[in-house]
């Protein structure tokens, strides 16, 4: 085991199912054996906002959060979300987007235009960088909300965790009735 | 047991483990999930209070009953229960009794940044600061002890980050040996008429003078000697900052913030050559310090604002960046009301009425922003009724009808009716609009005396708030409907224009209830793409739901998001060219 912190970030919107899947996250590390931290930000309103969960293990952790700069790895939600929080990552890190755009208010009431090309910017930026069509694999998993479980795939192969640490963490995190989705959509998301 | 649990959980975890009977509290970001966790421990008697001064007092009565009780607040939840804490401190307890402070550094949900520290001091009580989720659960059952060998309320003192972050905890087994509570007198100590108080202050005095020895022993209070050169004092979740960027300094990490180990801080300042205090908010810790006549650094490295980060921290000590790219101008993405949520009608009638909106906490403190652009004073729980009293007091008569308060069902019960008491009372000519969506929606949707259902959601009486108003002496009170315009705008120009005071009570519920039949969605809308003249009237109500397409028709039209609609009909009303309607109709 290594001794140095591994540390990711989750961004995105509210409702987006983001902190259920850091949870999935911080579970997957602790069975694995890990020390393990988890941070989030919520409250103000249930909906729409910002959502940022910072993710860090390893053999001993201290910080709950990533120290600005050096975060490893990037679980992007949504496009605008993600390339704000490209300042917390070190260079070379790993970005993981969903290819999703979520208009802001001033993008909806058309004040503001929701910024083009951030996928290009970012892979400019970040080369081991991978755009995910989480939805639609959601949707050939069987539900396009599990669209986060695809992405938790796509991550865990980044990650040098065992596959059966994965499988426990889901099916301790997520409902009953929901899991043959959500570990079908984990395969899929696993496979990229 | 080894879990991942959050502060929040690992405190409802450590209230289980230690016995406790009964837990009281009102909702406040960053505390709430203290008791939405406890209520999954039968054992404890769990229920929402109106407010955090009923909380407290619930809790102190269970304690003079012999039960150990939780209480739990954010830190501004500790202004409105400070009177009966001020005199606990007094009474002691007989059961255990904990009073859990949830602060918020950076205000992520909050009106202010206090730091409830001083309470502990203010109030003579003693407070124990956790740095993770094992030593939230520890120092949970640590206080229950502390408050039954010193005779005294404990405070617990959490932060955001602690709250809402996760770590790995061990759990264990709850006591059985406590004792069976049981109706006990002793007048001297829990009447504190001016007679008994007087004596009681010797024993609060002599109390916290006997912790301030033991703290020196108490395992929670440790000195981890390393590197001699730089020694810091730090507690709380900056404990874990100073690990992780000063990894090689020697540290004194104090679990008790109050009394400070003074003995301790001694020793240790004698052992390290340069002394430093790294502690979020005020320089509480540091104050103490120099007192001693010890040299100490600390807030000239540090801010006073803001919540400690591991890059503030490297910043203050004058270590090396981690190289960052810079941060770019985006399109922000602030909170804002949910799709269909019914304050929205209400917020853009009293915009387009130009009245002067006197605010409150909830959900509804969203009416500020753009475009509803709304609310003119928010300061805190129950303040805009009577503040609407005061500026009436003082403003030119034709200025007096233009003042409207609005305030939540759960915020007005919490300690709005008090300033409805008043301003009917002292007959401050006024309207208030409570804006009664069955729920306290902003913390996540609790219950509330008006919700009709209890924390452990068994069904219970539900406050009439027509009847209450009317009880108060209120003779103008109205129902009104906030998703129809056009009754909004009667409704409230004729009350605003009625020289008395009068209630108006809104009464759709909130988009989010989960219970079956409260909410119920209606049939989503869409815009006739050849109707829509592009005039933009739509998007003066901020709904998520309704997005510009700058590139349509001649001028850009308006699409609605068939997934995010809930059919609550304020956008039609607001199209004069009948380009919105019911999906099915098109």
């Amino acid at each position: 085991m290594s001794d140095k912190v591994t540390n990711i970030l989750l961004v995105g919107v509210g409702g987006q199912g983001i902190l259920l899947a850091s949870e999935i996250l911080s579970e997957t590390f602790m069975l694995a054996g890990y020390d393990v931290k988890k941070s989030e930000i919520h409250g103000m309103s249930q909906r729409g906002g910002s959502v940022v969960s910072h993710v860090r293990f390893g053999s001993k952790v201290y910080s709950p959060i990533v120290p600005e700069g050096e975060g490893d790895i990037l679980f992007g939600f949504e496009i605008l979300e993600s390339y704000r929080s490209l300042p917390l990552l070190r260079p070379g890190a790993t970005v993981v987007v969903n290819d999703l755009c979520i208009p802001p208010p001033a993008v909806l009431n058309g004040q503001q235009e929701y910024p083009a090309g951030l996928p290009e910017k970012i892979a400019a930026r970040f080369p081991d960088f991978l755009l995910i069509d989480g939805q639609k694999l959601a949707a050939d998993a069987g539900n396009a909300r599990a669209a986060n479980t695809v992405l938790l795939g796509a991550i865990s192969n980044r990650l040098q965790i065992e596959e059966k640490y994965w499988q426990e963490a889901l099916e301790r995190m997520v409902p009953k009735k929901a899991l043959a989705v959500n570990l079908a959509a984990f395969a899929l998301g696993r496979s990229l | 047991m080894k879990e991942t649990l959050s502060g929040n959980e690992a405190i409802a975890r450590g209230a289980y483990e230690a016995g406790v009977k009964v837990a009281s509290a009102y909702p406040g970001t960053p505390s709430t999930e203290i008791l939405e966790n406890i209520v999954r421990y039968p054992e404890i008697n769990a229920s929402w209070a109106p407010n955090e001064k009923v909380a407290l007092e619930v809790g102190i009565g269970a304690s003079f009953g012999g039960g150990r009780a939780i209480v739990a607040m954010k830190h501004v939840g500790v202004n409105v229960a400070a009177d009966p804490l001020f005199t606990l401190s007094y009474t002691g307890v007989k059961g255990g009794l904990l009073l859990i402070t949830a602060d918020d550094p950076e205000l992520h949900s909050s009106q202010n940044e206090q730091d409830n520290r001083h309470y502990a001091r203010f109030a003579k009580v003693p407070m124990l600061e956790p740095s993770d989720s094992q030593e939230c659960l520890d120092f949970t059952k640590l206080a229950f002890e502390i408050s039954e060998r010193y005779d005294t309320p404990v405070m617990l003192r959490t932060t955001t980050r602690i709250s809402h972050g996760k770590s790995v905890v061990e759990t264990s087994a709850p006591v059985t040996d406590l004792p069976q509570p049981h109706l006990m007198r002793d007048p001297a100590k829990y009447v504190m008429l001016p007679g008994n108080a007087r004596k009681r202050h010797f024993v609060v005095e002599q109390r916290m003078s006997d912790l301030a020895k033991d703290a020196a022993t108490l395992p929670v209070n440790r000195i981890e000697m390393r590197d001699a050169s730089m020694g810091i004092i730090t507690s709380g979740v900056s404990y874990h900052y100073v690990r992780e960027v000063l990894p090689e300094a020697s540290v004194l990490k104090l679990g008790l913030v109050h009394p400070l180990p003074l003995d301790l801080i001694r020793e240790f300042a004698g052992k390290v050559e340069t002394l430093y205090v790294v502690e979020e908010l005020d320089p509480f810790i540091e104050e103490q310090v120099k007192a001693l006549g010890i040299a100490v650094k600390g807030k000239e490295l540090l801010s006073l604002c803001g919540e400690l980060t591991p890059g503030r921290l490297r910043q203050g000590f004058g270590l090396p960046a981690a190289q960052q790219m810079a941060a770019e101008d985006l399109p922000g993405r602030p909170p804002n009301m949910c799709p269909g949520c019914p304050h929205r009608g209400v917020f853009y009638t009293l915009n387009r009425m130009k009245a002067y909106v006197s605010g409150d906490i909830g959900c509804y403190t969203l009416g500020f922003m753009p475009p509803l652009s709304a609310m003119d004073t928010c300061v805190c729980m129950g303040a805009s009724i009577g503040m609407a009293s005061g500026v009436v007091k003082v403003i030119p008569e034709e200025e007096r009808s233009k003042v409207v308060a609005v305030i939540g069902d759960s915020t007005f019960l919490h300690t709005g009716v008090n300033g409805l008491m008043d301003m009917v009372y002292n007959k401050a000519a006024s309207t208030v609009i409570i804006l009664d969506n069955r729920i306290t929606a902003m913390t996540g949707r609790q219950e509330n005396p008006a919700s009709g259902h209890t924390l452990m959601d068994d069904p219970t009486f539900s406050v009439d708030l027509h009847m209450l108003c009317k009880a108060v002496g209120v003779q103008h009170v109205r129902t009104m409907n906030p998703l129809d315009l056009a009754e909004c705008e009667k409704v409230i120009t004729e009350e605003m224009a009625r020289p008395e005071v009068s209630v108006i009570i809104t009464n759709k519920p909130c988009v989010l209830i989960k219970r079956e039949g409260v909410f119920k969605k209606g049939p989503c809308y869409v815009v006739d793409p050849l109707s829509c003249t592009g005039c933009r009237a739509c998007l003066k109500i901020g709904c998520p739901a309704i997005q510009w397409l700058p590139g349509e028709g001649k001028k850009g039209i308006a699409h609605i998001d068939a997934l995010l609609c809930t059919g609550c009909d304020v956008c039609r009303q607001l199209c004069k060219f009948s380009a919105i309607g019911e999906a099915n109709e098109r």
